[in-house]
């Protein structure tokens, strides 16, 4: 108990997990659905640094850099297509994106 | 015995927050969670020894992702409560906790083999950033030459999607088309 391992830092990051999850699917708000996707990455990163640190190798650390350059990517190119929906519709609700419904 | 005392407060710090991310219905208080648990997080990463993933994970996740969203924010309505999906509330959970256990189980089924070993060993005698400049800028070249060039990519776009009168290029247009532009543009100044 006292003793920290591998396990615990995979037990919180499967809890992370799962709340960015419960974010994802329950949200409506496009705003919203990107916050839940950084607790997404983040809780990967959790993991990837925990396995890097306890097998005493870095390409775990190099992977959780490239995931951290993605997601700071995702959100500049995310956010623009946002600000571009919502000047068009002037509302950013997921249930207005049914364009492409057949 | 200091090592367990921090992961067990800051694992239920991050996981709070976190929560409160996901289930409150104002945008602000979100966003402020969220910055929130992105800074415990880069806890983990000082308690793995990992200090400049940690300082990265402040400077980029606090610092400028977070001040995106800001920005971002200050386009849309924040003060309206979010609507929230009326869904079966436990299947979301069960549906996501089974998701979670799985990726879990498929990142850590490798480790569970006999015979690992290190393909990047820590050097002795060197600190965290040295090693991974060493690894980075040998092994991983490409892939942070190509990273370089996405971002590169993200922030052209970012710029065009977001910015005014993009549609537009000078290049292509007559000059007289763009003093009319100009004069159009001083006229509502005036105004």
């Amino acid at each position: 108990m006292m003793e920290i391992g591998l396990n615990h830092y995979l037990v919180l990051s499967t809890i992370l997990f799962s709340i960015g999850l419960v974010g994802v699917m329950r949200r409506k708000n496009l705003l919203m659905l990107f916050f839940a996707t950084e607790i997404l990455l983040n809780s990967v990163n959790i993991s990837f640094a925990a396995i890097s640190h306890f097998y005493g190798d870095l390409t775990g650390q190099m992977f959780a850099f490239f995931v951290i350059a993605i997601a700071a990517s995702e959100v500049a190119v995310g956010l623009g297509l946002l600000i571009v929906w919502h000047k068009r519709h002037n509302a950013i609700d997921l249930d207005l994106m049914s364009t492409m419904k057949g | 015995m200091f090592e367990a005392i921090a992961f067990y407060l800051f694992s239920f710090l991050t996981i709070a927050m976190f929560y409160i991310t996901v289930t409150t219905s104002q945008a602000l208080y979100a966003l402020s969670a969220l910055a929130a648990g992105m800074i415990f997080i880069s806890a983990f990463f000082f308690i793995l020894g990992a200090d400049f993933l940690g300082a990265v994970q402040i400077v980029v996740y606090s610092g400028a992702v977070m001040a995106l969203y800001a920005f971002g924010m200050m386009f849309f309505d924040t003060t309206r409560d979010v609507k929230e999906k009326k869904g079966n509330k436990y299947l979301i959970t069960g549906l996501a906790t089974l998701a979670a256990i799985l990726v879990v189980v498929i990142v850590s089924a490798p480790l569970i083999g006999e015979n690992i070993s290190a393909y990047y060993p820590m050097t002795e005698g060197a600190g965290n950033t040295q090693e991974i400049g060493m690894v980075l800028f040998t092994k991983y070249l490409v892939p942070f030459e190509l990273a370089a060039v996405m971002l590169l990519v993200a922030m052209i776009s970012g710029i065009v999607l977001a910015g005014k009168k993009m549609d537009l290029s000078l290049t292509l247009m007559s000059d007289r088309e763009i003093i009319e532009m100009r004069e159009e543009k001083n006229k509502k100044v005036l105004l």
